[in-house]
C-alpha cells in the first residue's frame, strides 16, 4: 500500500501508526542554545509520523554546515556528505529507488555557494526529492563569514570592511532554474513550517523549501522583523488569495502597469490590480515578481509560504520509464547476446 | 539511385584473382603487415580503419589497433594538425601492439604524408591519393614541390593515383554532387586495400546497406566506389602482387573486435548482473571515457541506468548515491575528471560504499592532449586524496582484458565495500583487438551480501567487521536496520560520530589494512621467463602490457633472456611481488609516465627499479624497447663476464 500523495508515491505506508518519538535518534542533538535548526528539527519529526510512510523508507541526505548534522539526530537512513554535493547524491538514490522518499538537508553556504551547480541541476531536472535550505545568511560552522545570502556591507571575520558581494535570493534562483515547487517558511512558525514541508515531500519532482533560520550566535535577530504571527513584514502567500499583509491587510500587492510587482497601501489601491496569487501558474513570471518583494539587505519585508507548484514530469520517473531490467533468469542470456555482437567469428 | 539499381550492383560478383580474372596477380603470403590510413578529419579515416579491421578480423587474423585523432572536430582543412589516423597491425601470429612503422601510408593529402611520413621504414609503401596534392594544399604545409614527383620519397615505394577522381568517375550517374561524390574516396581506397590485402568485401557491403539504410544513394554510391577500388587493384598493372595473410592460430572460441571501452562498459554489466544488481553510470562527457557513457545509455533493456550530470562531481556523487541505496554506482571519467572527483571518492572511503571509478587516462597536466594515450594517473589513484584514504587500484592491460579487469574491479568493491579505481588509458579505450566472448555462466557470482534481518540481539552494528575487515551494509527500506553515516570520523561499530583520538587511529590503520589484506586473496603472479635464465625483469602495468610483451617475445627470439610481469592490481601490490623483484639483476619499470610505479615500487621494496620512461601521447614503442632491453641485456651480461660471475 502506498500514500495518494503524489510525491510519496511508491513509498510503502507503515503497517502500524509511528509517532515522533520513531523519528529520533539515539544522538545527543548538538546545535547551540537557541539554534533556530532545533525548531526545524522539531517540526521534522512532527510532520513525518503523519505522512503515514515506513520509516526505514525515509533518506535524509545532508552536506556540510551547522543544520548538515540533521540526519544524525532522525531515526531513519541517512547520509552526511560533503560541502555541497547532497542534491547531487540524493540524486542517485532517488533514481535509484522509487520507494524511497528523500530529503536534502542544505544550508545557504552548501546550497548556493559550493553546491550552487547541484542544486540548479537539481531543480531543473525536478528529480524527486525535497530540499530543506536552511537560510541563516552567514557561515556558522566556520564561525561567523558572510555567505552569498549576506547582505551588502556586512560586518564578519572575513568582511571588516563590509561586504561588497552581492547576495542570492534562493526564491528567485530556484524559479529561475525552473523549479516546479519553490517555498519559504520561518523557524519561529511551527504551523507554517509544517504545512509548507509536508507541501513539499508531496509535491512529485524536486521541492525547494527555503527556511529562514536564526543563528544566535553570530547573525543574531536577522530575521527578527519576520517573527510572530503579526509580523507586519510578512506576505503569506496564498493560492487563489490577494496578496495583502501588515496590519489587518493595510497593504497590498499589486502589478503596476510595467508589469513589476509594488507594494501600496490597501485603502489606495485598485482591486482590480491587487495580485491574486496563483502557486500553479505555469509560467514562472508572477511568481518570480512575488520573490522579488523580499529585501535585499536587512530583512524587513518577505513573502512566505508556497511560490510555485506545478506539474512537471520527474526526471527519476521518466528515466526508470526508459529502463526495463530483465527477470533474473533471462539477464545473463540478454547479456550474452549484447557483448557476443553480431560480427563473431569461430576458431576450433 | 533506385533500389532496384541497388540490388543490380549488389548482385554483381566482385572480381575474383583467381582463375577466370582478367589479369593474374602473383599473391605472396605475408606473416603481418602494418596500415595507417591517415588524411584530413573528415576524410572518413577512422570508419575506413574500423571497417578495414572488421574485415581483417573475419579472415582470423590476430590484429591490434591504433585510432589517432585530434581533438578539435573538424581542425582546419588540409593542415597538419587536422591529421586524422587509423593504424591496423594484422598477423598470422599472436600479436600485441599496433605496430610501430606502417609498411603502408595510406595518405590523402599532403598534410597527411608530412605528418606521417617519418614514421615509415625505407621501403615502405605509400598509397597516396594526388587529388589534393594541389599547390596550394602542398604549400599550406610547407612543401615547395611536390613530394610525389620530385624524387624525395626515392626511398619508398609510391603508387600515385588520383583516388579522388577515380572514386567520382565511379559513382557518376548516381545523382550526387559534386562534394559528396568526393567523399567517397575512402570507400574507392578501402576497396583497393581489400583487393590488396585479399581481404573479404561482404562485411563491408553489408555494413554501407545498413549504415546508408535511409539514404540509398549515398549508399549505393560507396557501394560503388568500394567496388570500383576493389576493380581497380585488379585491373590495373601497378601492383604486381596481392597479399595474402594467414589467419593466426588462436585457442578455440567465438571471437569478436572490440575496444577497450565497449569491454570495460560490458564487464561492468557482467559484474553488476553476476551480483544481482541494478547498473547505475554516473558520468559527465569527457574524452576518451565518453564511450563507457554511450555505450551503457544503450543498454537500457539490460537495466543500466544512466545519468549525465552536470559536472564530474555531481557524477560520482550520484553514483554514490545509487551505491548507497544498493545499485552498483559507477562513475567513468578520465584524468580531469578524477581530479575534481576526489573528494566525494574520499568520502566513499570513510562510508565503505562499493563504488567503482573508472578512469580512461590520457595525456595531461591539465587539459593536455585529450585524443592521446597516457599513464600519468597512476599516482593520483593510488594516493591523490586528502587523508589517509587507501582504495584498491586495479588496471586493464588490453582492449579485450577491459572487460576481466571491470569484472575485477566490480567484486573488489562489493566484496570489500570500497571505492575500487579501474585504471584504463586511450589507447586501450579506442584501440580494439580480437576477443574471445567470455560465457558468461562461467564468471563467478558475486555476493553483496546485503544485510536484510535485524540482529537477534543489541543493536545493528553498521561498521562491524568481518573477517575481510568489511563492514555489514543494509541498504535503505531495510526495516530495523535504520542507522545514519557520514564524512565525520566513524566510531568503530556503532558508525557513530568520534572525535576520540584512539579510535581515529584505529579507524585509520582499520581502513588501511582492510585495503591491503586484498592483496591475501590476490592469485601468485605469473613471470614469464621461457627460459629461466633471465637476470633482467621487465614490470609492466597497463597498457605497456602489448609493447612489453611483444618486445620481450624480440628479445628472446635473439637468443636472449628476458622476464617479464605485469601487475593487474596497482594496490595493493601483490604480496609476492616483493620476492619476485629481488630475484633479478635488474629491474626494469617501462611507462608512459616520468616512472611512477617505479617509484611505488622503490619505495615499497627498496629494490633499485629503473624507470623506462616514454610520455609521447604514445603507446611504447616495441621496436626501440627491444633495442633497449637488449642493450640493457648484453651491459648486464658483459657486466658479470667482467666481473667473472
Amino acid at each position: 500500500m502506498t500514500t495518494t500523495s503524489p510525491g510519496l508515491a511508491g513509498v510503502p505506508l507503515a503497517l502500524t501508526p509511528l509517532n515522533r518519538k520513531d523519528f529520533t535518534s539515539d544522538q545527543e542533538v548538538r546545535w547551540c542554545p537557541g539554534c533556530g535548526d532545533y525548531a526545524v528539527l522539531a517540526a521534522f519529526q512532527g510532520l513525518m509520523p503523519q505522512l503515514g510512510i515506513r520509516r526505514e523508507n525515509t533518506v535524509i541526505v545532508s552536506g556540510i554546515g551547522c543544520s548538515s548534522r540533521f540526519p544524525y539526530y532522525v531515526d531513519s537512513y541517512g547520509m552526511h556528505s560533503i560541502h555541497g554535493r547532497a542534491p547531487a547524491i540524493a540524486t542517485g538514490v532517488a533514481t535509484a529507488r522509487p520507494d524511497l522518499a528523500v530529503w536534502v538537508i542544505t544550508g545557504d553556504g552548501d546550497a548556493l555557494s559550493i553546491g550552487g551547480n547541484h542544486l540548479i541541476h537539481s531543480l531543473r531536472r525536478n528529480v524527486n526529492i525535497t530540499i530543506m535550505l536552511f537560510n541563516n545568511r552567514i557561515y556558522g560552522l566556520t564561525k561567523g563569514q558572510y555567505s552569498p545570502t549576506s547582505e551588502l556591507g556586512k560586518v564578519t571575520k572575513s568582511t571588516p570592511s563590509g561586504s561588497v558581494d552581492h547576495p542570492f535570493n534562493p526564491i528567485s534562483l530556484a524559479l529561475g532554474a525552473e523549479a516546479s515547487f519553490v517555498a519559504r517558511t520561518i523557524d519561529s512558525d511551527r504551523a507554517h513550517l509544517t504545512e509548507v514541508l509536508t507541501a513539499a515531500i508531496g509535491h512529485r519532482g524536486a521541492s525547494l523549501v527555503e527556511i529562514y533560520q536564526n543563528c544566535p550566535i553570530f547573525n543574531d535577530d536577522a530575521f527578527l522583523e519576520l517573527k510572530g504571527p503579526k509580523a507586519p513584514g510578512v506576505i503569506r502567500l496564498v493560492h487563489g488569495q490577494p496578496v495583502t499583509f501588515g496590519t489587518d491587510g493595510a497593504q497590498s500587492v499589486v502589478r503596476r502597469p510595467d508589469g513589476t510587482f509594488g507594494v501600496v497601501d490597501t485603502a489606495d489601491a485598485d482591486p482590480a490590480q491587487v495580485v491574486v496569487h496563483d502557486a500553479h501558474a505555469a509560467d514562472p513570471t508572477p511568481a518570480f515578481g512575488l520573490s522579488r518583494l523580499t529585501d535585499t539587505g536587512v530583512l524587513q519585508q518577505a513573502p512566505i509560504g508556497i511560490f510555485r507548484q506545478v506539474e512537471r514530469p520527474s526526471f527519476d520517473d521518466q528515466i526508470r520509464d526508459q529502463v526495463r531490467m530483465p527477470e533474473p533468469q533471462e539477464r545473463l542470456s540478454a547479456l550474452q547476446g549484447l557483448i557476443s555482437g553480431s560480427d563473431t567469428w569461430t576458431v576450433g | 539511385m533506385t533500389d532496384v539499381l541497388h540490388q543490380k550492383l549488389n548482385s554483381l560478383a566482385l572480381p575474383q584473382s583467381k582463375e577466370g580474372a582478367t589479369r593474374m596477380s602473383e599473391v605472396r603470403n605475408v606473416d603481418r603487415v602494418v596500415i595507417r590510413f591517415a588524411g584530413d578529419s573528415g576524410d572518413g579515416m577512422q570508419l575506413t580503419g574500423d571497417r578495414f579491421t572488421s574485415d581483417t578480423a573475419q579472415l582470423g587474423n590476430d590484429f591490434s589497433t591504433l585510432p589517432n585523432f585530434p581533438a578539435e572536430i573538424r581542425a582546419p582543412q588540409g593542415t597538419v594538425a587536422g591529421v586524422s589516423s587509423f593504424q591496423v597491425h594484422f598477423a598470422d601470429f599472436d600479436i600485441r601492439t599496433p605496430g610501430d612503422r606502417p609498411d603502408v601510408l595510406v595518405t590523402m593529402n599532403p598534410a597527411a604524408l608530412m605528418a606521417n611520413l617519418h614514421d615509415l621504414p625505407r621501403g615502405a609503401v605509400i598509397l597516396a591519393d594526388t587529388a589534393d596534392f594541389t599547390t596550394r594544399n602542398l604549400a599550406k604545409v610547407g612543401y615547395s614541390s611536390n613530394p610525389l614527383e620530385d624524387g624525395s620519397l626515392d626511398a619508398y615505394e609510391v603508387h600515385a593515383f588520383d583516388l579522388t577522381g577515380l572514386a567520382v568517375g565511379a559513382v557518376a550517374g548516381f545523382g550526387l554532387g559534386r562534394k559528396d561524390a568526393g567523399r567517397t574516396k575512402n570507400m574507392f581506397a578501402l576497396g583497393l586495400l581489400t583487393w590488396l590485402y585479399s581481404r573479404p568485401a561482404q562485411g563491408t557491403l553489408d555494413f554501407l546497406a545498413r549504415k546508408f539504410a535511409g539514404k540509398p544513394a549515398i549508399r549505393d554510391a560507396n557501394v560503388a566506389a568500394f567496388k570500383a577500388g576493389y576493380a581497380f587493384g585488379e585491373t590495373t598493372e601497378v601492383f604486381t602482387a596481392r597479399y595474402q595473410i594467414a589467419p593466426a592460430p588462436m585457442p578455440q572460441g567465438t571471437y569478436r573486435q572490440i575496444t577497450g571501452n565497449t569491454a570495460l562498459a560490458y564487464g561492468l554489466m557482467a559484474g553488476a548482473a553476476k551480483a544481482g544488481l541494478q547498473l547505475f553510470l554516473g558520468a559527465y562527457p569527457i574524452t576518451p571515457a565518453s564511450d563507457v557513457l554511450h555505450i551503457l545509455s544503450r543498454a537500457k533493456d539490460h537495466g543500466v541506468i544512466t545519468l549525465q550530470a552536470e559536472d564530474e562531481i555531481a557524477a560520482v556523487g550520484i553514483a554514490l548515491g545509487a551505491s548507497y541505496a544498493g545499485a552498483l554506482g559507477v562513475t567513468s571519467t578520465s584524468g580531469p575528471g578524477m581530479a575534481l572527483k576526489m573528494e566525494t571518492i574520499s568520502l566513499a572511503v570513510m562510508l565503505e560504499l562499493p563504488l567503482v571509478i573508472c578512469d580512461v587516462q590520457r595525456a595531461g597536466p591539465a587539459t593536455g592532449m585529450p585524443t592521446k594515450t597516457e599513464q600519468a594517473d597512476l599516482l593520483q589513484a593510488v594516493y591523490g586524496r586528502h587523508g589517509e584514504a587507501p582504495l584498491p587500484v586495479i588496471a586493464a592491460q588490453s582492449p579485450g582484458d577491459c572487460f576481466d579487469a571491470a569484472v575485477e574491479a566490480v567484486r573488489v568493491a562489493l566484496t570489500y565495500r570500497t571505492p575500487v579505481i579501474l585504471l584504463s588509458d586511450g589507447y586501450l579505450g579506442n584501440g580494439a583487438e580480437p576477443w574471445a566472448v567470455p560465457n558468461l555462466d562461467d564468471l563467478p557470482a558475486i555476493d553483496p551480501g546485503f544485510v536484510t534481518e535485524p540482529p537477534a540481539e543489541g543493536p545493528f552494528l553498521p561498521y562491524a567487521r568481518d573477517a575481510r575487515l568489511a563492514r555489514p551494509l543494509a541498504v535503505p527500506g531495510t526495516p530495523g536496520l535504520e542507522h545514519r553515516i557520514g564524512g565525520i570520523e566513524k566510531a568503530a561499530g556503532t558508525g557513530n560520530v568520534s572525535y576520540d583520538p584512539d579510535n581515529h587511529e584505529h579507524m585509520v590503520r582499520l581502513r588501511q589494512a582492510k585495503i591491503d589484506g586484498i592483496a591475501d586473496e590476490l592469485p601468485p603472479l605469473v613471470v614469464e621467463d621461457p627460459s629461466g635464465h633471465a637476470k633482467v625483469l621487465v614490470v609492466g602495468w597497463g597498457s605497456t602490457y602489448g609493447p612489453i610483451s611483444a618486445a620481450a617475445r624480440r628479445v628472446r627470439l635473439s637468443g636472449r633472456a628476458v622476464a617479464t610481469v605485469h601487475l593487474r592490481h596497482l594496490n595493493p601490490l601483490p604480496s609476492d611481488l616483493g620476492a619476485i623483484l629481488r630475484a633479478y639483476d635488474r629491474v626494469i619499470v617501462p611507462e608512459m609516465n616520468l616512472g611512477q610505479l617505479a617509484t611505488m615500487l622503490r619505495a615499497k621494496y627498496l629494490v633499485d627499479c629503473e624507470s623506462y620512461s616514454r610520455v609521447r601521447g604514445l603507446p611504447i614503442s616495441l621496436s626501440e624497447l627491444a633495442e633497449d632491453l637488449i642493450a640493457i641485456i648484453d651491459e648486464k651480461t658483459h657486466i658479470a663476464e667482467k666481473e667473472g660471475r
